[in-house]
């Protein structure tokens, strides 16, 4: 239990720190120290873990009292910003949410006890893990890139003080929601994460930024509100505040509020009727969209869908889940391949890949819920990384399109090293990914044949949007000059072990499964699903072979490889050199290569309208049916 | 030996009148056949063989006579089809015509006639491509006696 | 007992993958020849003898290596190796889904082979092919759903061991998976990546830069990525072995009606008609099986 509230405290005090310290070296020593502190941590509850469901007590008025203090005042403050900005839906969200908290604390929580605030699980040591591990190394990065951030931005003010804070504060709120038990300690930790991301998308502020971020605001704060409406509900109904009680033995007076929570995790992680704010608040530094909007605070909402599945299962609540998580996966794919942002497309992807977790989250069987959280897993390392890179890159060509990445191979080999690490993860055989989308197209097939048709298609979809993307990447050109000379070791130090542990995960991933997993399942369940062990035999040879034949190939290539001969390339034959040719009139032009978006076919906002009303419809049919 | 059996060519327009051109093509229909040696139009000067050039050459196809030839891989051969191809013909005259393909490049077959007949073409194919196999065993030998120069290049670096 | 049948009852699964090895390029090269032969007589022609397509690979291998970057071979070389291994896995009974991923992640490679050029021919054909490869893959995946739902296995030796005439179950799957072969295949009116007839607008396509010994690897991996093709068509009549291989030989032969009759499809059309058919036929055969099987 010390971990536990070492790693929810631990973070927050940091925060204020670090906060409250104007010497920058002082501050870095700190946060190396803190970072270093925390992986400790969760490497520490990981070895500790008995491998079950553990529940801790914890009573104390103080903590309820500081809590409700702090949300109070959180509220104040969101009522402040939303009136100084005129963003009343806001302002009502939270007067709402206010009141009902109000309501709730003065009549009905006196009646409901809560035995057991804590507890911990496989599931949440996982999560654990990840925030802890990839939370610290993003929080490093940070460190290298708010420095190149501020110079490239002048305009400015440089607030980096703040910014670490709320990185740190996030972290914390982040171990307080998969740790906690309690609804309302939940509901305060997840409030917390919302105005984190509030502030952090603010952090430009300039107008494009405060917009997305009172959109995202808006959007979590409808959902926060579900999810107050929802503990309530669970309160004066079922008349229990603890998550595992009320999934257990909630009975009928667990669906509402089940469905209602679940609601809030659709809007967390910015599934379909939710999707615009995700993509909205890629204009956050990029350290922000790789903790918050990818590896980590999406993640909570899926949690939290994971969590309360079970109290659904069986209902048309259950189904309609699914298919809002497939329609998601879906469309987010689609519009992916419209995009030409670097970062859209990752928030798309992003959006696609929690829609198929929640998918599986309303499926519900074991092997569901085992390969959404491989898909968990894989998702944040992989998908860190290629933020992280991204972000690098932004500083460097000051660009997000991912058509001024040409020939970044040849100008900055060792990112686009990560990133295609990062990519293939996404998408390709052996890695993660992969690993995790076959098998949730065996859960599937067993359960809908519609759903595994939805993944039949967006799984082509994301082909095409990762290849072309990579192939961007890959083209060579000579001449170029090295443009990565100027990184800071911090960002080098981040991009080298999330790339380590992309190829890491999928080769441990066997263990991972039976050390972590499987005991969850089998908790749940009572079985797990295992892979077939000649597969993971496979899947091991195409990794030993694409680790082995990798790096031998190019250094043939690059080194031994001498009987050649060098022709320019294929131009009509009106080659001037090897990239421009002869125009008509006797004018030279450059042969420029562009990628293709198939926006006729797979247009942003034709998909996203579509998306939207269907989506609409599917959740108000999930809230429907239950309170029906 | 596969030389022989599989050359693929590229046909090049430099100035023809088209005459020689529709000649080729008509060499690769079904009357004739060429692809019954195995002779392939590729299109494509890193796959081709063989370089059919027709017309005669001029300021501006000079540069992309060489650059197509250039981008071929040896073994290579070069066939002139058309009295344009083989010595300028009748545009020899002209102010901007420099001559035959053999001004920008060596040429190995010369099919004459204007325009050349199918016929002729596929003769002339087919006599490149004994030339073709010949040209393989040099281009072997010129290789190993490149790597041979090198290694006394670098035998001689060391001593130095 | 045929010698397929023996091949698929080969306990040894070493040897399967080793015969496949040997054997495939010597059948994928022979079909290649007796494509060229029989599209010859088509079109009235006579045509190149049946063992042309290696007399051109043995050429290949003797012409000098030119490339347009020190690197551009590396990500062919991987097709190719990733090609052999995805077939080796396919014939020695592996996870059907396992072959689907493996062989996407060989197109992956070919298709990176053609953008890392910085070619534009190049270029145009890697964007085709990626259009091509998302065009067909769902119903690749799908051709393992259904055969899954059939026989409740994803391995391909129960699958080519189920006695049921899994065709029966599965005609809207097989339609969409013919579909999808024409693109496979490379053959007319889907041939938008490479075709070696549209050097018109695409030179040689994804293929351009790529000569001699490369050009040749690329040629057999394509021999071996049809053997594989053909194989799936053969689980379809895997129940009776003769009907199996005169499937195959029958099928290929439509395709080659098909590719000579056929004139090229834009890439647009490709890809509406290809995703439309997969879902026409392929995944309403897989929903209405889904309800017929339950009880
Ligand atoms: S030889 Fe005659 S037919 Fe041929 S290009 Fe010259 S003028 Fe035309």
């Amino acid at each position: 239990m010390e971990t536990i509230i070492f790693l929810i405290i631990f973070p927050a005090a940091i925060s204020l720190v670090l906060l409250s310290i104007p010497v920058k070296s002082v501050r870095r020593l700190i946060a190396v120290i803190a970072n270093i502190a925390l992986i400790a941590g969760t490497i520490h509850l990981l070895y500790g873990s008995a491998g079950e469901t553990i529940r801790y007590e914890l009573e104390n008025v103080w903590i309820e009292r500081a809590m409700l203090t702090l949300e109070v005042t959180l509220s104040i403050y969101i009522l402040y910003m939303g009136i100084r900005f005129r963003r009343y839906l806001v302002v009502f969200f939270t007067l709402l949410q206010l009141a009902l908290l109000v309501h709730f604390e003065a009549f009905a929580i006196p009646a409901v006890p809560v035995a057991h605030n804590l507890f911990v699980d496989n599931f949440s040591i996982i999560l654990a893990l990840i925030i802890g591990i990839i939370g610290s190394f993003i929080c490093l990065y940070a460190i290298g890139y708010i420095e190149e951030y501020h110079e490239r931005h002048k305009e400015s003010e440089d607030n980096r003080r703040f910014f670490f804070f709320l990185m740190y504060l996030f972290l914390s709120a982040m171990f307080g929601i998969v740790f906690s038990n309690n609804l309302k300690w939940i509901y305060f930790f997840w409030e917390i994460t919302t105005i984190c991301s509030f502030l952090l998308i603010k952090y430009h502020e300039d107008e494009e930024s405060i917009d997305s971020a009172f959109s995202a605001l808006t959007i979590n704060l409808m959902g926060g509100l579900a999810f107050a409406a929802g503990i309530s509900y669970a309160g004066i109904y079922a008349g229990t505040l603890e998550l595992d009680r009320l999934i257990a033995e909630g009975g009928a007076y667990a669906v509402i509020p089940a469905a209602l929570i679940a609601f809030a995790g659709l809007a967390k992680s910015a599934q379909l009727p939710f999707s615009s704010w995700l993509t909205k608040a890629m204009v956050a530094p990029t350290p922000v969209s790789a903790l918050l909007h990818s590896s980590t605070m999406v993640k909570a909402g899926v949690y939290i869908i994971i969590k309360v599945a079970p109290a659904l299962k069986g209902t048309l609540a259950a189904a309609m889940l699914s298919y809002i998580g497939g329609l998601t996966f879906l469309v987010a794919s689609f519009i992916a391949i419209s995009q030409s942002n670097a970062k859209k497309v990752l928030a798309y992807s992003t959006i696609a890949n929690l829609g198929l977790v929640v998918a599986c989250a309303g499926i519900g069987t074991n092997e569901a819920i085992w390969s959404a959280i491989l898909l968990i897993v894989f998702h944040a390392v992989a998908k860190s990384l290629m933020f992280l890179c991204v972000g690098l890159i932004e500083n460097k060509l000051s660009s997000k399109e991912i058509e001024n990445m040409d020939f970044l191979i040849m100008e900055m080999p060792k990112v686009s090293a990560a990133m295609i690490i990062g990519i293939s993860g996404m998408f390709l055989a052996p890695f993660g990914m992969l690993i995790s989308k076959w098998a949730t197209l065996k859960a599937f097939i067993d359960f809908n044949p519609v759903m595994a048709i939805i993944l039949a298609y967006g799984s082509a979809a994301t082909l095409f949007f990762w290849t072309k993307w990579m192939g961007k990447i890959i083209t060579i050109k000579y001449g170029l000059k090295n443009r990565e000379k100027v990184v800071s070791p911090w960002e080098w130090t981040t991009l080298a072990v999330l790339s380590f542990m992309t190829i890491g995960v999928c080769i441990i991933f066997p263990l991972l499964s039976s050390a972590l997993i499987e005991p969850y399942i089998i908790e749940l369940f009572g079985v797990s699903p295992s892979m077939d062990r000649f597969n993971i035999i496979i899947i091991m040879i195409i990794m030993l072979g694409l680790l082995t034949i990798l790096p031998i190939a190019l250094m043939y290539y690059a080194w031994l490889d001498k009987d050649y001969k060098r022709v320019g390339t294929y131009l009509g034959g009106a080659n001037v050199d090897n990239v421009r040719f002869l125009g008509s009139l006797g004018a030279q032009r450059t042969a420029d290569i562009r990628n293709y978006y198939l926006d006729g076919f797979f247009s942003e906002k034709k998909l996203y309208n579509y998306g939207l009303v269907t989506a609409v419809f599917l959740v108000i049919l999930m809230l429907g049916v239950v309170v029906i | 030996m596969f030389f022989k059996k599989s050359p693929w060519i590229i046909h090049y327009d430099a100035t023809s009148c088209n005459g020689c051109d529709i000649e080729v093509i008509a060499s690769l229909t079904p009357m004739y056949d060429l692809e019954r040696f195995g002779i392939i139009n590729t299109g494509n000067p890193k796959h081709a063989d063989i370089f059919v050039v027709t017309g005669s050459v001029n300021e501006s196809s000079h540069q992309v006579v060489k650059n197509i030839y250039d981008q071929m891989p040896n073994p290579k051969v070069v066939v002139a089809v058309g009295i344009c191809a083989t010595s300028g013909g009748i545009f020899r005259e002209c102010y901007n015509v420099l001559g035959g393909v053999d001004t920008v490049i060596p040429v190995d077959v010369y099919v004459p006639g204007c325009a050349a007949r199918p016929e002729s073409i596929i003769d002339g194919i087919i006599k490149a491509l004994d030339i073709l196999e010949r040209r393989l065993v040099e281009f072997r030998k010129a290789k190993t006696e490149a790597r041979r120069q090198e290694k006394k290049l670098r035998r001689y670096h060391l001593n130095d | 007992m045929t010698p397929i049948d023996y091949f698929i009852h080969l306990d040894n699964i070493y040897l399967k993958a080793v015969i496949y090895v040997v054997l495939a390029p010597i059948l994928g090269g022979l079909l290649a020849g007796v494509d060229r032969k029989i599209s010859a007589r088509m079109q009235g022609r006579i045509g190149p003898p049946i063992l042309q397509p290696f007399y051109d690979v043995f050429k290949l291998f003797s012409k000098e290596k030119i490339i347009v970057n020190k690197f551009q071979n590396f990500n062919v070389i991987l097709f190719f190796v990733f090609m052999v291994f995805t077939g080796s896995l396919f014939f020695l009974g592996g996870d059907l889904l396992l072959v689907i991923f493996a062989l996407t992640l060989a197109g992956v490679f070919f298709a990176l082979a053609g953008f890392s050029v910085n070619s534009p021919y190049c270029h145009i054909g890697a964007e085709r092919e990626l259009i091509q490869m998302m065009s067909y893959d769902p119903m690749i995946i799908l051709v393992a759903v259904g055969m899954y739902q059939v026989t409740g296995t994803f391995r391909v030796d129960a699958i080519a061991m189920y006695d049921g005439p899994l065709i029966l179950y599965l005609p809207g799957v097989f339609l969409g998976y013919l579909h999808v072969l024409t693109i496979k295949l490379r053959k007319s009116p889907f041939d938008l990546a490479m075709s070696a007839h549209a050097h018109q607008e695409l030179v040689s396509g994804l293929k351009t830069e790529f000569s001699g010994t490369t050009l040749a690897l690329i040629e057999i991996g394509h021999w071996y990525e049809n053997v594989l093709l053909l194989g799936i068509i053969y689980l379809f009549f895997a129940f009776n072995s003769f009907l199996g291989v005169a499937a195959m030989l029958v099928l290929y032969f439509f395709e080659i009606i098909i590719d000579n009759t056929y004139a090229r499809f834009k890439w647009e059309l490709t890809f509406k008609s290809t995703w439309l058919v997969t879902a026409l036929f392929g995944a309403a055969n897989i929903i209405i099986l889904y309800y017929a099987m339950q009880p």
